[in-house]
């Protein structure tokens, strides 16, 4: 779309800055860096999910071409993966070291780094080191991880117990009571949450640069949080912070998977700095499938007690979260991310949550996009549509009875949220009209009518979710350790250009352009003028950086109050120069006009070129036209839709074929809507992966069976439709933008309305779910399972 | 290691080189060559992103070693403009094909060899003809819509 540069750009769909360098190659992902004298890593990884090293002899590999150094765990000084989200006081929380002393945890767990001249000359060299393992049991059930006698991960722990933590609202015994007197009953589900592995399409890769003389040392690393990489690379390495400089230059997707402080950062921030020599890590795909965190893999035990209208009171949510072998930083908190979230949209009187971290002898899980919430939207999506189907209602009708009205906001959830703002009514009418709801159930009558062989079945999602992390002080009460502000600084130059400096960490979400959206509105400069400085901690020392749709709910509203702040000091040296009172200028297209003057005006250009000279400037006013804003939200943002998804699932071979999938979402205020519907569109997609593609899978010994991408189902165009997607506006009232935050809706909402239109499919034939991902031989086995069963009944 | 002669032209411009046997074309382009507009984006052939055209062709050049570009002509994403954008470069930009970027220039080079194939690709043969090129950001709606987009203004060019 063209831009129509006499209105306001904030709401229009302007092309991306960002794309001219990426359709062009001119592009800086962290592997194209060259420096002199690099050195390239190679990690050797166990071969096994759990064993004991009895002996480690890395030297042999010193005589390989090429190999300059080899180092093992006893070299790294101690240094290793932090976790920053002590969910319980009593959390169990081993050591991380960057590479395994002793023990090896996972198959990939890291044993030793070669040092080479080349890339390829370190990979050869690995197979030159010397390990004797001794197998250990692999821990690879959560339940049987959790009964007594069981094989521990950490021995030296006593248990595979990482904590339990509950969130209770309102009384569930005195609610199901209720709901049993007057008539109702209760659903008991487990679902499962199978492993993901997120797949960002840029591998990791880090480059460190140490400089002896000044002890610095510049980390280029592919992460969604420089500014967090560089706090604890130094509280875990001992380098001084201000010493440490962190680029994520151009970064290809993250999802969550980038989100941490990894051990090959540490590794090569500590070889660089031990040889004095650039080094650079990258690693190959199939080493990320075991290096790189997992997603999801939770069994959630959900029960709702319901009046025999369907109205459901009370909720009981018992969840095993499984860790994986170690804890990388938010690993623990993902549960409680979703804690707040099995309630929904929905106004039940009672809550009780419960979650179990274990852990396994599996890759490390954390944040996947989403993070808690996609799992929770899941459960109560389709728990009540099992109930609309136990009480014979139609599952939209169902979920209506239960939902919190338009005219009910603002409204605080059993959970303790208040959710500010919404209209679930609105999404879902326009989503129903979208799909053809009525016209695609009158279709599937019909078809189950006349004993059709591919059946069509309907999936209903309505969803909501938090975004905009975080308040800090909701974090220090979930004992987060650090804050969730995000802080920006407009600076506008002596020639009238702009620098807009984020804390946001982009990685495909288009920050550069929607911050200069926002910083020409507010400032009434071109768009073309405005250059967005991010992800570098020399250029934006301050930031929090990007994840759970928060970049634009608070990093944003950042830019605006700064960019406001400049034309409010601009507004003082505008109104000493043209003799008059900072309240008699108005403010227009980046223009101050005397009111009740015309011509006494001057452009915020000529205002910034005042400030530089600083020759005349009022008292009190500081030279330079820059201001800074640093915002901490009082309150999480609430966007919410309805998505609506039809399949046709041929009964005789399990094949799964979505027919068309409609997604209203309501994030309040948009700021690109194309943008926007992007990233609905990848949302989308990646809840589609996990409903019907995807899954992480381990065999007895654990190993990682899904080891490549030739085994790990990840969906191409070929294997997804078009989507429909719509938008309803019921702006948030928490931000002065309106705005919500959209980078993780899509997940949230589709994965349930896929799995709830396979088994909407397959009630007549006696299903009533189906295990994700939905692939052939899983639906074809559940139409066979209840055909034994509904013959034996 | 021995090494073996290659000369290969690439985005216009002759280069000669003495490579390892094994070495991948992906790797002689990015680390030899400092054509990093290339990106690497798995170990199985199975992702795409580091698609380029060998004389013509689009190939996946972590499968092809750079021996076998001996003679050949390559075109990476850095020469698929020609003083102005390809057509297929034009359209991810308008229709918003791209959000991260990295699978961008394999995308772009296999549409680039899908239209040269086929025209006027209807959505089923777009999707088809890109099965081998994965995208985790934009579910690929975009970059259907980028492709057709591209197919109408090359038809329309060419007539």
């Amino acid at each position: 779309m063209s831009v129509d540069t006499g209105a306001k750009l904030v709401g229009q769909s302007v092309m991306r800055k960002e794309d001219a360098r990426l359709l062009t190659g001119e592009t800086t992902w962290t592997d194209n860096i060259q420096l002199p004298g690099m050195l390239h890593l190679a990690v050797l990884r166990s071969p096994m999910a759990h064993a004991r090293i009895d002996r480690l002899d890395a030297s042999p590999a010193l005589a390989r071409p090429g190999v300059v150094a080899v180092f093992t765990g006893a070299d790294m000084g101690g240094a290793g993966v932090p976790c920053v989200w002590p969910v319980t006081d009593d959390m169990v929380a081993p050591a991380f070291p960057a590479l395994a002393i002793d023990e090896v945890r996972f198959a990939g767990d890291a044993v030793a780094v070669v040092v080479a001249q080349s890339r390829y000359q370190a990979a050869d060299a690995l197979e030159a080191i010397d390990v004797d393992y001794t197998p250990l049991p692999p821990v690879l059930d959560m339940e049987a991880a959790l009964a007594d006698g069981a094989d521990l991960v950490h021995s030296d722990k006593g248990t595979n117990k990482c904590f339990y933590w509950e969130l209770n609202g309102g009384d569930y015994a005195a609610a199901k009571a209720k709901a049993e007197a007057a008539g109702g009953a209760v659903i008991h589900r487990r679902y499962v949450q199978q492993r993901l592995i997120p797949n960002a399409m840029e591998p990791r890769a880090v480059v460190c640069a140490p400089m002896a003389a000044t002890g610095e040392i510049t980390v280029w690393s592919a992460t969604q949080i420089p500014h967090i990489v560089r706090l604890l690379l130094a509280l875990t390495t001992g380098i001084p912070e201000h010493k440490i400089r962190v680029i994520a230059p151009d970064v290809g997707g993250g999802f969550g998977s980038k989100l941490d402080l990894y051990r090959e950062e540490i590794i090569a921030a500590v070889v660089a700095g031990k040889l004095g020599r650039p080094v650079k890590w990258t690693e190959s795909r199939s080493e990320g499938y075991v290096a790189t965190i997992h997603g999801r893999d939770q069994i959630q035990d959900i029960e709702i007690a319901y009046a025999p209208d369907g109205t459901v009171l009370g909720l009981h949510v018992e969840l095993l979260a499984d860790m994986g072998a170690y804890l990388q930083i938010i690993t623990p908190g993902i549960p409680l991310l979703g804690a707040f979230m099995y309630n929904s949209i929905y106004k039940f009187e009672a809550l009780h949550f419960g979650t179990t971290g274990v852990f396994s002898t599996k890759t490390p899980t954390d944040a996947y996009r989403g993070a808690g919430r996609p799992e929770a939207t899941f459960a109560i999506e389709r728990i009540m549509d099992d109930l609309a189907a136990e009480l014979a209602l139609d599952p939209l009708v169902l979920r209506e009875r239960n939902w919190i009205k338009h005219e009910e906001f603002p409204f605080t959830t059993i959970a303790g949220l208040e959710y500010d703002s919404g209209n679930y009514e609105a999404a879902t009418a326009r989503a129903k009209e979208l799909f053809g709801y009525d016209d695609l159930r009158a279709e599937q009558q019909r078809r189950r009518a006349s004993g059709d062989s591919v059946q069509l079945g309907i999936g209903v999602s309505t969803f909501t979710e938090m975004c905009g992390l975080a308040p800090s002080r909701i974090l220090s009460a979930l004992k987060y350790v650090a804050g969730g502000w995000e802080t920006s600084t407009v600076r506008v130059l002596p020639t009238g250009k702009v620098e807009v400096v984020t804390g946001t960490s982009p990685h495909g979400q288009g920050h550069v352009t929607a911050w200069s959206q926002i910083a020409a509105d507010a400032l009434g400069i071109p768009f073309d003028d405005i250059q967005v400085i991010h992800g570098d901690t020399k250029m934006a020392p301050n930031g929090m950086d990007t994840y759970g749709s928060r970049s634009l709910v608070v990093g944003g509203i950042a830019v605006l109050n700064a960019a406001e702040r400049v034309v409010e000091k601009a507004r003082l040296i505008a109104a000493h120069q043209l003799e008059c009172d900072p309240g008699d200028l108005d403010f227009e297209g980046g223009v101050f006009k005397v009111r009740g003057t015309p011509g006494a005006e001057k452009a915020i250009q000529a205002v910034a070129f005042e400030a530089f000279t600083a020759h005349d400037l009022p008292d009190g006013v500081e030279p330079t036209l820059v201001a800074d804003s640093t915002v901490d939200p009082n309150v999480f943002s609430y966007p919410h839709g309805t998505h609506l998804c039809a399949v046709e699932v041929d009964t005789e071979t399990g094949a799964v074929k979505i027919r068309s999938y409609v997604a209203v979402d309501d994030i309040g205020n948009v700021v690109n809507p194309a943008i926007v519907e992007g990233q609905v569109h990848g949302g989308i997609a990646q809840g589609i992966g996990q409903a019907l593609f995807e899954e992480a899978v381990y065999d007895a010994e654990g190993n990682l069976v899904t080891g490549t991408m030739v085994d790990y189902l990840l969906p191409s165009a070929a294997d997804l439709p078009d989507f429909v997607t719509e938008r309803t506006v019921t702006p948030a009232t928490t931000n002065a933008l309106g705005v919500k935050g959209v980078g993780e809706a899509g997940t949230i909402a589709s994965t349930p309305a896929v799995v709830n239109a396979v088994v909407d499919a397959l009630r007549p034939a006696g299903v009533g779910n189906v295990a994700m991902p939905c692939s052939p031989q899983t639906v074809w086995r559940a139409i066979e399972t209840a055909k034994r069963q509904g013959g034996a009944a | 290691m021995s090494t073996v002669h290659v000369s290969v032209k690439v985005d216009g411009m002759d280069y000669e080189a003495d490579v390892e046997p094994r070495r991948l074309l992906v790797h002689f382009l990015r680390d030899d060559l400092g054509r990093t507009g290339t990106p690497i984006g798995c170990d199985t052939s199975n992702c795409g992103a580091c698609t380029v055209l060998l004389d013509g062709r689009s190939v996946k050049s972590c499968s092809v070693l750079a021996v076998q570009a001996d003679g050949a002509e390559v075109t990476t994403v850095q020469g698929l403009a020609n003083g102005t954008w390809h057509p297929v470069q034009t359209a991810f930009h308008t229709e918003h094909g791209l959000q991260c970027g990295y699978c961008t220039p394999g995308m772009m080079l296999a549409a680039v060899d899908l239209l040269g194939e086929n025209p006027d690709p209807s959505e089923q043969e777009i999707r088809s003809g890109l099965e081998g090129n994965l995208c985790r950001c934009t579910g690929y709606v975009n970059i259907v819509r980028a492709v057709q987009a591209a197919a109408a203004n090359m038809r329309g060019a060419s007539t």
